[in-house]
């Protein structure tokens, strides 16, 4: 018997996006397979990694915990939806690239999420408070040294452009 | 040379796309395909009696359902022994399905492809496989009894036994050089299981056009060539009609080097069958019980030694635990076996190991490779002689180093490659000197007072390392520079965050005098470079970087060559420079690379204004002579292969201050530093990162990473709630140096870097909880109910 389905409404970087999903669909196979949008990306479907990272209604949440159907008339960022207008990367991508802060890519997402709500909460975090903010992200090949140098980059890169 | 980026911390050009959500992973393909799930095998060891698909059948979206006895007979075969070694006497391969016993949790049964995953996983749960439990094989030592088997044709469950024995100078054995030496020590060591771990697992996505008869394949994979000739073997089709592109790899690590994986044989299989698109991605909890583990050793170490610490004598004998399968031979023990002498003279080495089956996952090279259990071995020896002769560490090694002026120097074995373990080039006693300065060796006493003096306790700990890099046969690289002035770089090994669409670039900018802004890169695309191995044994820079290198320069010659003719100058007189080829010192007698690319192809139509402004260059026919000369061909393009005779070897020397804490054992590591040797360095920011995320996987294994088995073979901890991963909050700050010895052996001078930083953690992680605790610690990973459990049965006094 074909599976129920439930219509939604959500809207993701800032565009309306409809989809007709089951209860069960995850937030983040939603925007993956039914809306397009590949940037977010699952590294443990249970909660762990981070990597499936959005931010609902400007805060990070786990899309990999999240039914698509209980966000329905949200608001969702995701990595595609960070950039400036005219596409410009947002200060936080471009510190990730000038400090080197990703190699294999994967957990990246989750990371630029992360650290865009961090910085909005914190926009002068000391090292202790940067390493805390991180420690719901896995990383598997930066050993996170960059990374924690990328968001005081982005730190100073916002206050300048403010 | 002008345009100098060898070297430079050039940005990375990948990063654009994967830092906006533009990459392209496995699973971001195939939007309309269909999916595959697995029905695997929820016992260690058991006899399928039968499968029953009825409950599945009216699961809406179905498409298929297979099982081992639905395959045609080369997909049904064991799958490929890729590395068969004269001492892997019973090397046993898995079924891409299993056909009557399964040999570990998580071994595929049956295939399902239906419209969604969710659906495909429906079904899996709806299938009864009825099994018969048999009795697992858990841990090498019960292996070795040899009670039960993993396969019942190899008793003892030993799938591979090898002994290597260097003689010393004066010719005796290891046993007669211990017996015979002033000093003696004997004791055991242990390294559990982990895993490569990447936050991506694997995945294959297949399309078959049955219009061409041709098959496209994408995979998660360390070697996009050699799963191309797998397909076209087991599926039967000219190798012309397959290609296989590794997209963006979402981390690799070592497990993604296995080839081909069941799932990569059966979902290309399945699509030409059905004639439509399937995809597979592996979940995390499919990552960690059905594709592959490392690690894992028993060692056994008998040391003899001078009144200096100077190894005289060293017997050494490795249990390996292989887990149920042999895919990728015995390489893991037999690195162990040769990197294990690191940057020593040793008198006598004799090494012996057996590798050994268990109803686990099967056992493939994770990042190091066998090294961190050889260099925990070796420096745990180290620190033990120096203890016995209350020596300092440092000095020990020192007493045993191969000196600058003895390179390159003959270890007196074979390597993992089969040629001899020759080290081309190093300088250790000034790696030493580097290191000690960096973490302050001398001065720790005063630390270590100042420390206690607060009531806290630390420690500090060494461990060095000699890496075999840039392994064989051979890597390629095509260079083309077209008629728009762009330079096209292809290679085909694969990438998974190595950055070698930059460093790669940076080499072909450098050598062709071009910007880097017109150079492009593409690697793992069987449709643009058909022969290469893959991306494994730190070997990517070392083998295409040098093939680029050698490619490009192919292309300048044939450049300069056309230019000279064009601008009626002599080759030798012409530089490149920002593209343009110019006699040096006149920069008004030029000609762009696009025009030379215009030119070296005899067939211009005006396509386009580069072809249009060539014109003024043609000159007059020889009407005598083929407009191809004999030996030319049409474009501006090269190939070539680096092939080196054997590998180049790196090494380096990290230190660690940690802290214990006196009451909850908990173990914090306070700094730590390391010097790096790996040759010349094409883009030193890249290196770093190398460095820093192979010391974070360390302290993994030092700490936290262990792969949990019980005794029923079940995997207690497959999940990232349970197997601890580090995150942010436990790897301390890195610091890093560098020394620069070049390599004799590449036109590059370089060594490979990708797995350095992993290698020696462990060993230095111990030896600074031993100086901190003062008990010996032989085992790895260590948790702070383990340093527990160590104090408390410390002997009195």
């Amino acid at each position: 018997m074909p599976e129920r389905t439930h219509d939604i409404t959500l809207t993701v970087n800032g565009v309306v996006r409809h989809a007709t999903v089951p209860a069960r669909r995850l937030l983040s196979d939603c925007l993956r397979h039914d809306l397009g949008l590949t940037g977010t990306h699952v590294g443990c479907e249970h909660g762990v990694c981070g990597c499936c990272t959005v931010l609902l209604d400007g805060e990070p949440v786990r899309s990999c915990l999240t039914f698509a159907v209980t966000v329905s008339g949200h608001e969702i960022t995701t990595v595609e939806g960070l950039a400036g207008p005219g596409g410009r990367m947002s200060p936080v991508q471009r510190a990730f690239a000038e400090c080197h802060g990703l190699q294999c890519g994967f957990c990246t997402p989750g990371f630029l999420c992360t650290v865009t709500a961090l910085l909005r909460e914190n926009p002068a975090p000391t090292d202790a408070e940067v390493v805390e903010g991180l420690s719901g992200n896995l990383c598997r090949c930066t050993g996170y040294q960059n990374i924690v140098k990328s968001v005081h980059r982005a730190a100073e890169l916002i206050a300048e452009e403010s | 040379m002008t345009t100098k980026l060898f070297g430079e911390p050039v940005q990375r050009r990948e990063d654009p796309r994967l830092l906006t959500g533009q990459g392209r992973y496995l699973d971001d393909l195939g939007s309309g395909a269909l999916a595959a799930a697995f029905v695997r095998s929820p016992h260690a060891h058991a006899r399928i009696r039968d499968i029953d698909v009825s409950g599945a059948l009216d699961v809406d979206g179905l498409v298929a359902i297979y099982t081992w006895e639905d395959l045609p007979p080369r997909v049904a075969e064991p799958l490929p022994l890729l590395i068969p070694h004269p001492a892997l006497t019973h090397g046993r391969t898995a079924y891409p399905l299993a056909r009557d016993t399964v040999r570990h949790v998580g071994e595929p049964v049956v295939m399902v492809v239906a419209r969604d995953r969710y659906l495909a996983e429906d079904a899996c749960a709806l299938i009864r496989v009825d099994y018969e439990p048999l009795k697992p094989v858990v841990g090498v030592e019960e292996a070795l009894v040899g009670a039960h088997r993993v396969h019942e044709d190899v008793p003892g469950n030993v799938g591979a036994h090898l002994v290597q024995e260097v003689p010393s100078a004066r010719g005796r054995t290891a046993a007669e050089e211990i017996e015979a030496a002033p000093h003696s020590l004997s004791f055991r060591l242990d390294i559990e299981r982990s895993a490569s771990m990447p936050l991506e697992g694997r995945g294959v996505y297949a399309r078959w056009d049955p219009d061409d008869r041709s098959l496209r394949v994408y995979s998660s994979t360390q070697t996009s060539t050699s799963v191309r000739m797998a397909l076209a073997a087991k599926l039967g089709l000219p190798l012309p009609s397959v290609e296989v592109i590794a997209p963006d790899v979402g981390g690799g690590f070592g497990v993604k080097i296995v080839h081909p994986w069941p799932e990569e044989v059966l979902i290309p299989w399945a699509a030409m069958l059905l004639d439509r698109e399937i995809k597979w991605t592996e979940d995390r909890r499919e990552h960690f019980v059905s594709s592959a583990h490392e690690r894992g050793q028993v060692q056994h170490v008998k040391v003899g030694f001078d009144d200096e610490g100077r190894v005289l004598g060293l017997d050494v004998t490795i249990l390996h635990d292989h887990g149920a399968y042999t895919p990728y031979g015995i390489i893991v023990p037999i690195v162990t076996a040769t990197q294990l002498l690191g940057p020593y003279k040793i008198g006598a080495y004799r090494v012996e190991f057996s590798s050994i089956y268990t109803n686990t996952v099967q056992v493939t090279p994770y990042r190091g490779a066998g090294r961190p259990q050889g260099v925990f071995c070796m420096e745990r020896t180290m620190d033990r002689i120096a203890a016995y002769l209350g020596l300092d560490r440092t000095a020990v090694r020192a007493a045993n180093f191969i000196q600058p002026e003895e390179f390159p120097y003959d270890q007196g074995m074979m390597f993992q490659d089969g040629r001899p373990l020759i080290y081309d080039s190093g300088n250790y006693p000034e790696s030493l000197r580097m290191l000690k300065e960096l973490i302050g060796w001398d001065s720790f006493e005063e630390r270590r007072a100042a420390a206690a003096a607060e009531g806290r306790r630390i420690g500090i700990g060494i461990g060095c390392y000699v890496e075999g890099t840039g392994v064989g046969p051979y890597e390629g690289g095509h260079v083309q520079i077209t008629s728009d002035g762009r330079v096209h770089v292809s290679t085909g090994l694969t990438s998974q965050g190595q950055g070698h669409e930059t460093v790669f670039a940076q080499i072909a900018a450098t050598e062709l005098g071009v910007p880097i802004e017109r150079v492009s890169v593409v690697t793992g695309d069987t449709r643009r470079f058909g022969y290469a191995v893959g991306t494994f044994a730190s070997r990517a820079a070392v083998m295409s970087g040098n093939a680029i290198a050698l490619a490009c320069r192919k292309v300048r010659e044939k450049a300069l060559r056309i230019a000279a003719d064009a601008l009626e100058a002599d080759p030798a007189d012409l530089e490149i420079d920002d593209g343009i080829v110019h006699v040096a010192g006149t920069p008004t007698a030029s000609i762009p690379l696009a025009t030379v690319a215009v030119l070296a192809n005899p067939l211009r139509y005006a396509f386009d204004e580069e072809a249009r402004r060539a014109t003024q260059f043609t000159g007059t026919a020889a009407l005598d002579r083929p407009p191809v000369a004999e030996g030319q061909e049409p474009g501006l393009e090269g190939r070539d292969y680096y092939s080196p005779v054997r590998s180049t070897f790196a090494s380096g020397m990290h230190a660690a201050i940690v802290e214990t804490d006196p009451g909850t054992a908990e173990i914090k590591i306070l700094r730590y530093a390391v010097v790096h040797d790996c040759g010349k360095l094409i883009n030193p920011m890249i290196v770093e990162g190398q460095i820093h995320g192979g010391v974070a996987q360390g302290v993994g294994g030092a700490l936290y990473e262990r792969m949990v088995y019980d005794s029923h073979g079940q995997l207690l901890n497959a999940s990232f709630m349970d197997f601890l991963m580090p995150y942010a909050t436990e790897v301390p700050r890195i610091e890093t140096a560098h020394l620069e010895t070049p390599s004799p052996l590449n036109p590059l001078g370089i060594k490979g870097a990708g797995e350095a930083g992993v290698i020696p953690v462990p060993a230095v992680i111990a030896s600074a909880i031993e100086d901190a605790e003062g008990i010996p610690i032989t085992r790895m990973p260590i948790s702070p109910s383990e340093l527990h459990e160590l104090r408390l049965r410390r002997p009195p006094g």
